[in-house]
């Protein structure tokens, strides 16, 4: 760079530029805020008593041992916290007869799941507090308890016996009904009659987002504001929840999220821990922090995904579907957590993803069990239904014998069609599935690749080939806030920034968004970079602190960019406009002479100009401004978006299966994703390769296992099995570019594009390696157990295939697949 | 309670602590060193690894008493204890080659890394991928941390003269 103060004229643009993190030089010599570091005068630490029990009756707490361990200063129940505590809170109920159980932090009087909170213990050391709250003596009666989906659903024991039955919600959308299509049913009929009927039950375990920070929060209570630092997603929406709950003025808390080790949707929760650590410094006037094990992580931080979806497909006798079938069960653990209920729901827009079917229903029954309660994990309800609709699009193709992209193409929206509204009610504005697509089958060598597969089927090689596509999109930027009216959502969509154009030529910009590892800091700077004309390097960032970003919704469901991006470009925007008449007066120009680019206001056709900088400057000094005029040039912006946004992309997977052992290995990945204009390629590249390891890990490895009584036995990284570099690939990413047409810089969102896609890419190729040997699914994960058992089941169709290979709707009962009560979720993974 | 005596970062310290104190509580508690994290509580995850006596270790598998008298680097330490740079150049290429996104792993990974190097300064993929799978990332799906790895490999053997490409 060269060493001047505005960007020189035809400075190369930053949007677009592969730039370095500005967050980096912090991270990578550990001087860090995570909020587990920091420590402040007085401070005391917390640990809680859980419960072993998915589900028993508290009949009394001894706290008296642990009261005198050394240090102690308190060991405080629900009893003891009362209505202090507050009450965690679901902000979707989706209908308004949800059942939705009362979820106090510490429950007085029952628990609902393992690793509940029972007590709470405050000491001067989190080893001495860990230790005394072994000392709590907790007498619990045993209770049933309601595990597995397809148990719970039938109600024969209940998760909470007080509310008469486990069914939590039962959600429609129905395109005749909606008037965006004809009658599902209809078509399945004619189908049955003269066309194909593909029906397949599938198993969308549960998952553990597995953020690389533990949670962690602190709470200081002596100034006049309350403050609490949290490692969490969503730092303004805690503080609303802290204060509607708990009757302290939201005035006077603040909020800040600091460094934040990652999310995933695992951090966008107002979880019991932070309102306990909130009631407890209340009480005792101290500071207080606590940090979670990663074992007590695992077991009480929300978990994603479960359900079980059985899907009906119809199709003419050429594969053109005709309509689409849903039925969800969805497990929401103990409670209906923040966002619980609605993350099923937002699946219900993009079962029908790329396709144009015209009809097309979608029914949800949300649960109750004693289990963890589950929520948003990275993609949220979207990955769910694409890997839904897309092994069923496989099938489809199994069916008709043809290529499983041949088939995805007679449906899929055509380029020319946009904007497009699909049978789910949603306004596609752009996007080039042809493209997208042709350019990842020329960076997988997909013919190479299918001829290698013919010959090794030929051959009988005991090693086989599969290749597994997978075409998605999904709805991101969430949300147009009417849309989430309708919905019966809590609260709104919109995100606000603000630019303040500091006197000595710097830029702060502030973001209601908050970061946790996705470089906004980095991307937003380049954004406003080009827009007013600054130096990259003279953007500042701020975020994550309610008392600096006093208006935000947070950063989930790859919104940062699309929302507060917009909202940061408006807010460029007004500062320009507020600063023109400021630079006629300096000039001694009209107004309407001025042009504005690369940081300067130009009159046009002379040389004469000031730079943006200088009017923020003069707006300083306010020496020599038009009458009457507001010395600033400063401006924030409020904005809600109109539409969602609609990345897509094409996933090619190869993948070896030896058959003679089940071992899956990845061979090739290869991706190509529509994401709109790319502000930072480098960025973009990381979440890409990131989602994608995400998703991969649900096809091949990840599970949250419960055993029948309701103990999770993957409670640790050593039985959560997160990959590791030596279990993973190396990936071929590239994009397609069709600008989205509802945001100033024709970006979309980028965060969950690589898991939503790659679950079902992974998937069918295993599938595919197999599907001559008689198989058409195997359960996720697919472990090498399953995937031998599902050969060996096809082989000899013998009775050793129950709980691996998938026959589906098989006319006897419940097919082998299928969950036996209690105890199939946990087959074959780490039991 | 138990006296040691050890070198951090380069500084000598000396403190009591108790027989069951981790190395990883004593850097973060007693020292002040948090940029060395703790992800895990059954050593699977790596984010706290460190150099004790010159190779790398998961600092939450080590004792504080155990590391009596030796030499520990951190995060923290890493470049000024290499050439008295601000960044080693494994750090630099992490940086370069975005191999971190919310930066948790980032300090045991580059540690790791580091170690790797010093044993093996050519690895190839595969040994990248096995001398890095005692550490977990969540976000970057591994594929610029090797990529990483290999740049900072490619730097060394690249340019003899000076090891540091400062930023």
């Amino acid at each position: 760079m060269t060493a001047v103060q505005d960007a020189p004229e035809g400075a190369e643009k930053e949007i677009g530029r592969a730039r370095r993190r500005k967050e980096d030089g912090r991270l990578i010599t550990g001087r860090t805020r995570w909020t587990d570091n920091l420590n402040l005068p007085g401070m005391l630490h917390l640990a809680m008593v859980r419960s072993p029990f998915a589900h028993a009756r508290i009949n009394s707490i001894d706290t008296t041992e642990a009261a005198e361990a050394p240090n102690v200063v308190a060991v405080l129940t629900g009893a003891d916290l009362a209505d202090s505590q507050g009450v965690c809170i679901n902000a979707w109920p989706i209908t308004p007869e949800q059942v939705t159980p009362t979820h106090l932090p510490i429950p007085t009087d029952r628990v609902a799941f393992a690793g509940e909170i029972v007590a709470v213990v405050v000491a001067r050391s989190a080893a001495e507090a860990r230790d005394a709250a072994e000392l709590v003596d907790v007498d619990y009666e045993d209770l049933p308890a309601a595990i597995g989906l397809k148990a719970a659903v039938t109600d024969e024991v209940l998760a909470h016996p007080d509310l008469g039955t486990n069914k939590s919600a039962f959600w429609r959308f129905d395109s005749a009904e909606a008037g965006t299509g004809g009658d599902v049913d209809e078509a399945i009929a004619k189908a049955r009659e003269d066309g194909i009927v593909v029906e397949r039950e599938f198993r969308q375990q549960r998952l553990i987002p597995a953020f690389m920070e533990p949670r962690s929060v602190v709470v200081d209570p002596t100034g006049e504001q309350i403050t609490v630092w949290s490692a969490t997603q969503i730092p303004h929406i805690l503080r609303f929840a802290l204060a509607a709950t708990t009757g302290v003025p939201e005035s006077k808390i603040r909020v800040i999220a600091p460094d934040v080790g990652g999310g995933f949707g695992g951090k966008l929760q107002q979880t019991p821990e932070e309102m306990i650590a909130f009631a407890v410094a209340r009480r005792l006037g101290k500071p207080v922090k606590y940090t979670e094990t990663r074992s007590e992580s695992l077991m009480s931080a929300h978990h994603g995904r479960d359900q079980w979806q059985t899907l009906t497909l119809a199709a003419d006798k050429e594969g053109n579907v005709t309509g689409l079938k849903v039925e969800l069960l969805a497990d929401l653990g103990a409670y209906v957590a923040i966002v619980g209920g609605g993350v099923p729901v937002l699946g219900a827009f993009m079962f029908n993803a790329i396709y144009k079917f015209p009809a097309y229903q979608f029914n949800c029954q949300t649960v109750l069990t004693n289990t963890t309660w589950t929520d948003a994990y990275r993609g949220a309800g979207r990955p769910e239904a694409t890997f839904g609709i897309e092994r069923m699009m496989d099938e489809l193709a199994a069916e008709l014998g043809v290529d499983p992209l041949e088939v995805r193409e007679r449906n899929w929206i055509k380029h020319e069609e946009f904007p497009f509204t699909t049978v789910a009610g949603l306004e596609y504005d752009s996007g080039n599935y042809e493209a997208a697509t042709a350019r990842a089958m020329e960076m997988f060598g997909y013919d190479e690749l299918r001829a290698e597969q013919k010959r090794r089927r030929e051959e009988n090689d005991p090693v086989q080939l599969g290749i597994g596509v997978s075409t998605f999109t999904e709805m991101c930027g969430l949300a147009p806030s009417r849309v989430l009216g309708s919905l019966d959502y809590g609260a709104g969509g919109w995100e606000h920034a603000s630019v303040r154009m500091l006197a000595t030529g710097t830029v702060e910009v502030v973001t209601g968004a908050s970061a946790h590892g996705q470089g906004h800091e980095t991307a937003f700077s380049q954004i406003v970079a080009d827009r007013l004309g600054v130096p990259f390097e003279s953007v500042e960032v701020l975020h994550g602190d309610t008392q600096v970003a006093h208006r935000g919704l947070d950063t989930y469901g790859s919104r940062s960019l699309v929302v507060g991006g917009e909202a940061l470009v408006r807010a460029a925007d007004k500062v320009i406009e507020r600063a023109k008449p400021f630079a006629a007066h300096l000039l001694e120009a009209s107004e309407d002479d001025l042009t504005f680019s690369d940081g300067r206001f130009q009159v046009a056709g002379t040389d004469q100009g000031i730079g943006l900088t200088e009017v923020a400057a003069a707006a300083f000094t306010a020496h020599n401004l038009p009458d009457g005029a507001e010395p600033s040039i400063d401006a924030e912006a409020t904005y809600d978006p109109v539409n969602f946004n609609y990345p897509h992309g094409t996933h090619l997977c190869a993948v070896e299966v030896d058959t003679e052992t089940g071992a899956i290995k990845m061979r090739k990945y290869v991706c190509c994703d529509d994401i709109g204009n790319v502000i930072n390629p480098l960025i973009v590249a990381g979440q890409v390769h990131g989602g994608l390891v995400q998703g991969i890990a649900q096809a091949l490895w990840e599970e949250a296992v419960y055993d029948e009584s309701g103990t999770l036995v993957s409670g640790s990284f050593v039985d959560y099995l997160v990959p590791t570099a030596a279990d993973t690939v190396s990936f071929e990413v590239d994009h397609t570019t069709t600008p989205a047409l509802t945001n100033s810089l024709g970006t979309k969102g980028v965060g969950e594009a690589g898991t939503i896609a790659s679950t079902p890419a992974v998937v069918n190729a295993v599938v595919d390696a197999v599907r001559h040997l008689g198989v058409n699914d195997i359960q996720m994960p697919c472990t090498p157990e399953r995937v031998w058992k599902a050969i060996q089941g096809a082989g000899d169709g013998g009775p050793d295939t129950q709980g691996a290979a998938m026959p589906h709707f098989e006319g006897d009962g419940v097919a082998g697949n299928q969950e036996q009560p209690g105890t199939a979720s946990t087959e074959g993974a780490g039991a | 309670m138990t006296r040691i005596n050890l070198t951090v970062d380069g500084a000598k310290v000396a403190d009591d602590v108790e027989p069951r104190m981790l190395l990883v509580q004593y850097l973060r508690e007693r020292l002040g060193k948090t940029g060395t994290v703790i992800g895990c509580d059954t050593s699977n995850c790596g984010a706290c690894t460190v150099h004790l006596d010159g190779t790398s270790v998961k600092s939450c598998n080590v004792l504080a008493v155990q590391a009596d008298g030796g030499v520990v680097v951190t995060i923290e330490g890493l470049a000024a204890t290499y050439d008295g740079g601000e960044l080693h150049p494994v750090q630099e290429a992490f940086r370069e080659c975005h191999g971190l996104q919310c930066g948790f792993c980032t300090p045991g990974m580059i540690m790791q890394s580091t170690a790797l190097l010093e044993e093996n300064p050519n690895p190839t993929e595969e040994e990248i991928r096995l001398g890095l799978e005692g550490n977990l990332c969540r976000c970057t799906g591994y594929h610029n941390i090797v990529k990483a790895v290999q740049h900072a490999a490619g730097q060394r053997s690249g340019s003899e003269q000076d090891a540091g490409a400062q930023a």
